[in-house]
């Protein structure tokens, strides 16, 4: 069941990744361990973040033709 | 003894594969099941995968499992993040497969499907993966730099420019083209025209609904977007049906680009959540879905190929592309085999996000042999067609005429047997008033998915819906990249004149937005709608022009990493680099020179363009222009190929020349150059 488990995890953060999302279990234990000074962005403005680095601003493409 | 033992159970894959190669190769007169090509194809992977890319990651590049990865040493949570392989192998695979490796392959069918075939294998394992591989492990020990910023270090600050201009040039000439292939598909569709336009409102809904309503809840939104989009393909038929409705969704090839065009530019300034983002959600799921689905339709079904293995076109006279096999299909053929493109990807986020080093591998060449193959099965998708449907659905119209009578006397007289009645019924089944002169590749490879499809699930009664489906999901996908790569020259453009004018490169200025986007819509926006109004359909003349400018980039990463090889004072090994990049370069620049050059008016912009200016001296005017002005269009637009050409090829030689020269510097210095950040060791137990 646990294996179950895992796998459907992974393919939830496969398929959110695809789509420039990455992980945001991740990012939450990242920020709480490395920075407990620092502010948690919530899950929207996480995914409004994520968009602003997928979509704009450094000027490479984040998918092919 | 262990040793062989080890190698034992390969060499039965190799010999699988060399047997269904030889099959496919080999076999003539006879219609050859799809499964041969798809064995041969699983098992040529196989094989290089185990040993080539091995090769490569343990001799060449030394691959370090003990060396700390950017992910790691830099992790954010948010860019740097180590990633399980698994994982990132779905996002790279995700970002580097797109419209390209379902379209070269459909086109060069009409030189049978070996040439297609052969080079897809042979260019995947020895260019391809080697060129996505080597430039993901290159960014990874430089913390994720792009190529150009690469280029830069490693190659000088002027190589540097050079790539970023042709960079820009490139993503103009792809996102004409690509819109091009959505104009092909949809003209004189209301069907396909309906579902498409009906994606708009189903984005913002999606866009809305994820910002306002549940946010956050990008699985649930997709969900309930692509149920929506099932819907519209239902409604679709309807529409196309009524008689009040149906016309209103009939637009010429014409008012299509407008339309295109307009939407480029509105869709590229609003906010990414209301609009991009949930399109990119659809059409990233839609696309995994149908190369899943594709691949289990083909496995189930197994169909027969119809198209011979090699046809008559090979020498050059075909009616999809002009030109012979070389150059001109390894240029037609770019993504799926090498395609440039994916050096750009290969050094954005995926470097970011690698665990260890040595998973480069997998995901670098794995990813890329995954393309291949998603390529191999656009190919047997469309030689699973009837050569004569084949032909009819993509030759320009000013060779086969307009009427299904006409079409299957002139297709029959080149040998591939058809009738009125065949092009006839099959438009009616996918529910189109024709399918002639639908070039651009997707719509042939709509109606092989709809084939084998429909075989599998709903026989004839849904060949309609998965014809549609299919049609939809790759416009889809190409409006998606048409914003999106607007959007990455608009930020180009910026930075190219705020290095004149620091105030432009404000990404908030809107004066600036607007002038960079209008800059960039009206580049691909001309090339787009000089390729509708061409005699030849478009496709004609600038698929091989995107292919030349995609498969010099392919060049340039090449070059770039033969540079750094050197630099790292491993040129015993540069000859993994070195064979492909002259291969391509070969390629490219001979296509290239014919492209400008050849004295055919069907190859070479400037014979095209004399021929053209001969008739307008004389007062005549020659078809598809109707007055004087129409003809001196054509001249111009045949120029302007003709300097975007030479413009690719200026850009590929100066960074052969700067190439050459850092390959020199770095050979006779003893000891290595690269500029590598540095090296730190794991420690015991890694953290994150």
């Amino acid at each position: 069941m646990d294996k179950f488990f895992g796998f459907l995890k992974k393919f939830r953060q496969t398929a959110h990744l695809m789509v420039g999302l990455p992980d945001y279990e991740t990012y939450v234990r990242h920020q709480k361990d490395k920075h407990p000074d620092q502010p948690v962005l919530d899950r929207s403005a996480f995914i409004a973040e994520c968009h602003k680095r997928r979509y704009g601003g450094h000027g490479t493409p984040s998918r092919c033709c | 003894m262990d040793g062989i033992k080890k190698h034992f159970g390969w060499a039965l894959v190799g010999l699988i594969g060399a047997i269904a190669l030889g099959v496919v190769a080999l076999e003539r007169g006879e219609s050859i099941n799809a499964l041969w090509i798809v064995v041969a194809a699983l098992c040529t992977y196989l094989i290089a995968y185990r040993y080539y890319s091995l090769f490569i990651a343990n001799r060449v590049l030394r691959l370090d499992a003990g060396r700390i990865t950017p992910a790691v040493r830099l992790n954010d949570g948010l860019d740097y993040v180590p990633t399980n392989r698994h994982v990132l192998f779905g996002h790279h695979f995700a970002a580097i497969a797109g419209a390209g490796p379902l379209v070269g392959p459909v086109l060069a069918a009409q030189m049978g499907y070996l040439p297609g075939t052969l080079w897809l294998l042979a260019g995947v394992v020895l260019a391809g993966a080697v060129q996505d591989f080597i430039v993901l492990f290159l960014s990874t020990r430089r913390d994720g730099k792009s190529l150009g910023e690469m280029v830069r270090s490693e190659m000088g600050a002027a190589a540097g420019v050079i790539v970023q201009a042709g960079i820009l040039l490139i993503m103009i000439i792809l996102l004409a083209v690509l819109a091009l292939v959505v104009v092909k598909a949809l003209a004189h569709s209301p069907w396909g025209v309906f579902t498409v336009a009906a994606t708009i409102p189903i984005a913002l809904f999606m866009g809305l609904y994820s910002r306002y309503v549940r946010p956050g809840r990008v699985g649930e939104v997709s969900l309930i977007g692509v149920a929506l989009l099932m819907l519209s393909i239902m409604v679709g038929g309807m529409v196309a049906e009524s008689p009040t409705w149906g016309p209103i969704f009939t637009l010429k090839g014409e008012t299509l680009a407008l339309a295109l065009i307009g939407y480029g530019f509105v869709a590229s300034v609003i906010p990414v959540w209301l609009l991009l983002a949930p399109r990119d959600y659809l059409s990233t799921f839609l696309k995994i879905g149908t190369i899943v689905g594709l691949a289990i339709g083909i496995l189930f079904v197994m169909p027969e190929l119809k198209m011979p293995a090699v046809t008559k076109f090979i020498d050059g006279t075909g009616p999809v592309f002009s030109g012979s096999a070389f150059p001109f299909l390894f240029i037609t053929i770019a993504c799926g085999a090498v395609s440039g493109f994916h050096s750009l990807i290969a050094s954005g986020t995926t470097p970011k996000m690698l665990e260890t080093e040595p998973q480069a591998r997998f995901i670098g060449y794995g990813a890329m042999l995954t393309e291949s193959f998603v390529a191999i099965m656009a190919l047997i998708a469309a030689s699973v067609l009837e050569p004569g449907i084949y032909f009819a659905m993509n030759s320009p119209a000013a060779l086969i005429g307009t009427t299904p009578e006409q079409a299957a006397a002139v297709v029959s007289s080149w040998g591939f047997a058809v009738t009125p009645t065949d092009l006839e019924l099959l438009a009616k089944q996918v529910g189109e008033s024709t399918i002639l002169s639908r070039t651009g590749g997707a719509p042939t490879l709509a109606v092989g998915m709809a084939h084998i499809l429909s075989t599998a699930i709903g026989g004839e009664a849904l060949m309609a819906f998965w014809y549609h489906f299919a049609i939809l999901f790759e416009a889809l996908f190409i409006l998606t990249t048409i914003d999106a790569g607007t959007r990455v020259c608009r930020f180009m453009i910026q930075d190219f004149i705020g290095t004149a004018v620091p105030r432009f490169k404000q990404t908030q200025s809107w004066t600036a937005n607007i002038i960079a986007t209008t800059i960039a819509v009206a580049g691909w926006g001309y090339i787009l709608y000089q390729g509708v109004r061409d005699p030849l359909g478009g496709i004609n003349s600038l698929w091989p022009l995107f292919g030349i400018s995609n498969q010099m980039l392919a060049a340039i990463a090449l070059i770039l990493c033969t540079v750094v090889l050197f630099k790292m004072k491993r040129e015993r090994y540069a000859w993994v680099t070195i064979v492909p990049a002259v291969w391509i370069l070969i390629c490219t620049l001979t296509a290239g020179w014919q492209k400008l050059f050849h004295s055919d008016p069907a190859i070479g912009f400037l014979s095209h363009a004399k021929k053209f200016s001969t008739a307008l001296d004389a007062g005549q005017i020659l078809a598809p222009a109707h007055s004087m002005a129409q003809m001196q269009q054509i001249i111009t637009n045949a120029y302007v190929n003709a300097t975007l050409c030479a413009a690719f090829m200026i850009v590929v030689l100066a960074m052969l020349t700067f190439g050459l020269r850092r390959i020199y510097t770095a050979y006779v210095v003893p000891h290595p150059t690269a500029i590598e950040s540095s090296p730190v060791a794991v420690e015991g137990a890694r953290h994150g």
